[in-house]
């Protein structure tokens, strides 16, 4: 789950880390009100849920009150990547003495947070890696115990930072690592963390990420702390009627698990795959060998047939989808007769006839006997472990070639 | 909207006089997994629309008389014992 700047920097103000005054605005009449309040220079930012904010006109400085308004009567009618603005936030013009990095992220390799910190702040932490790594401190953490705050101190001072600013930066990233993991983030990042021409240390832009999984037991940050609603997702576009019809069907029965996914898909070759990272191969095996998938989707948890059923119909259902390939790695939850009998029964309550609607039915796994014999009754081309997902996705790919040709 | 279809891999049958018998249609009720079975006080219904959600686990074979409750594959025409 993504933030908008201004949560961002209430997650930060919580675990204290030190802000600037800030405003977040809905109107002009706001916006003039938040720069009178802070005094002297101020910069409107719009918080939208996309980067290219400065290029695109988002961001503007503006040196008097009556500036600012207009700056934010201008920005919350302008649409950035194709989202209009929750509001602006209104900053004052740091008189900045240092600008520096410090961020923690999952590194999904090692498997435990990372801590990050540069003493070149305000650009990209992927370009000072490339063309100063010198100046990049990297420290793991273990989410078994405490994070003490000498670690971060550690981290800070492989960038070659020392004597006071060591010493003001290091309980900064020692508290953004545990709001990483108090939170549940996948990315706590102070983008520039700027040192004052006061010698002060305060966050002067902040980006948060928090684990989907993770949001029904963040309640009192998102809905408490931060007024968030429920149904506000933050997803980056509109949900189809494909999501919402696989979402809905996943809702209503709890055997199993279903998801769907088809924006920007539109392809020919509808897909029911799933199991352990499956999906993700096996999209990616199916694109490679030239295939156009027109969806997404992953099953798994042993759903029902009828759940199995309703995702293949949705999937069947979709405008160009000529075949649907139902491909697993191997499973030992979800039973594989069950799956069969699913997708069978789409075909079947939608006119089409199984044998030739199912380009290759690849899923080994538990109950594959039984499976293999519904299987053959309907005339499916299946195959169990000795062919490889990438194999069976080149036998679905070459079918529904062969049915466009 | 396509039609629901039900019966297709699966068939249970309960024989008479056990399928009139209230306790056994309990039973039945309580033991199937997938809710095949409803139990009232004249016996024993079977919810068609469940029929192919059978997993085939016995229990309601287990529960019952022997020989009096059959549970068929439709796609390969055997039945469990």
């Amino acid at each position: 789950m993504r933030f908008y700047e201004y949560e961002a920097r209430r997650i930060v103000e919580l675990a204290g880390i030190p802000v600037t005054k800030y405003g977040f605005c809905t109107s002009a009449e706001q916006a003039r009100a938040a720069a009178e309040e802070i005094g002297g220079p101020v910069v409107v930012k719009s918080q939208v849920l996309s980067g290219g904010r400065m290029k695109a006109g988002g961001v503007k400085f503006a040196d008097t009150p009556e500036e600012a308004a207009a700056h934010a009567e201008a920005i919350l009618q302008l649409e950035i990547n194709d989202q209009m603005p929750r509001g602006v936030l209104v900053d004052p013009k740091a008189e900045v003495k240092q600008e520096y990095y410090a961020s923690v992220v999952w590194d999904g390799t090692a498997k435990r947070p990372l801590m990050l910190f540069s003493d070149m702040g305000g650009i990209d932490i992927e370009e000072v890696a490339e063309t100063h790594p010198d100046h990049v401190g990297r420290g793991h953490l273990t989410n078994l115990f405490p994070i003490p705050d000498f670690e971060a101190k550690q981290t800070i001072a492989a960038t070659g930072v020392s004597g006071s600013q060591l010493n003001r930066a290091t309980p900064i990233l020692a508290r953004l690592a545990r709001l990483f993991r108090e939170y549940d983030m996948t990315l706590a990042e102070i983008n520039p963390l700027a040192e004052l021409t006061d010698g002060s240390f305060v966050a002067l832009d902040a980006h948060m990420e928090m684990e989907n999984e993770a949001v029904g037991r963040q309640k009192q940050l998102l809905r408490t702390q931060l007024e968030i609603a429920e149904e506000d997702t933050r997803e980056t576009y509109e949900p189809s009627d494909f999501e919402r019809h696989v979402a809905a069907i996943d809702a209503a029965d709890h055997r199993g698990v279903i998801q769907g996914k088809d924006h920007g898909f539109t392809g020919n070759l509808g897909l029911v795959i799933g199991a352990g990272g499956g999906s993700l191969t096996l999209t990616d095996a199916v694109r490679s060998q030239g295939g156009k998938p027109a969806n997404y989707s992953e099953i798994g948890g042993n759903p029902s047939v009828a759940k199995a059923c309703g995702l293949a119909k949705e999937v069947l259902e979709k405008d160009g989808v000529e075949k649907i390939a139902v491909m697993m790695s191997i499973v030992s939850n979800t039973r594989v007769d069950i799956v069969a009998r699913g997708v069978i029964k789409a075909c079947l309550e939608l006119g089409k006839d199984p044998g030739e609607t199912i380009a290759i039915f690849r899923i080994p796994g538990a109950w594959e006997d039984e499976g293999f014999k519904i299987l053959e009754r309907y005339g499916v081309e299946y195959c169990d472990r000795s062919v490889s997902l990438w194999e069976a996705a080149g036998r679905a790919v070459a079918k529904v070639q062969g049915a466009a040709g | 909207m396509a039609e629901q279809l039900n019966k297709v891999f699966i068939d249970v049958a309960v024989d008479e006089p056990a399928a009139g018998d209230a306790a056994l249609a309990a039973k039945l009720e309580e033991v199937c997994p997938v809710n095949i079975f409803k139990g009232t006080p004249s016996g024993v219904e079977i919810v068609e629309e469940n029929l192919d959600e059978c997993v085939l686990c016995r229990l309601c074979i287990e529960a019952a008389p022997a020989g009096t409750v059959h549970v068929k594959k439709l796609y390969d025409g055997s039945e469990l014992t």
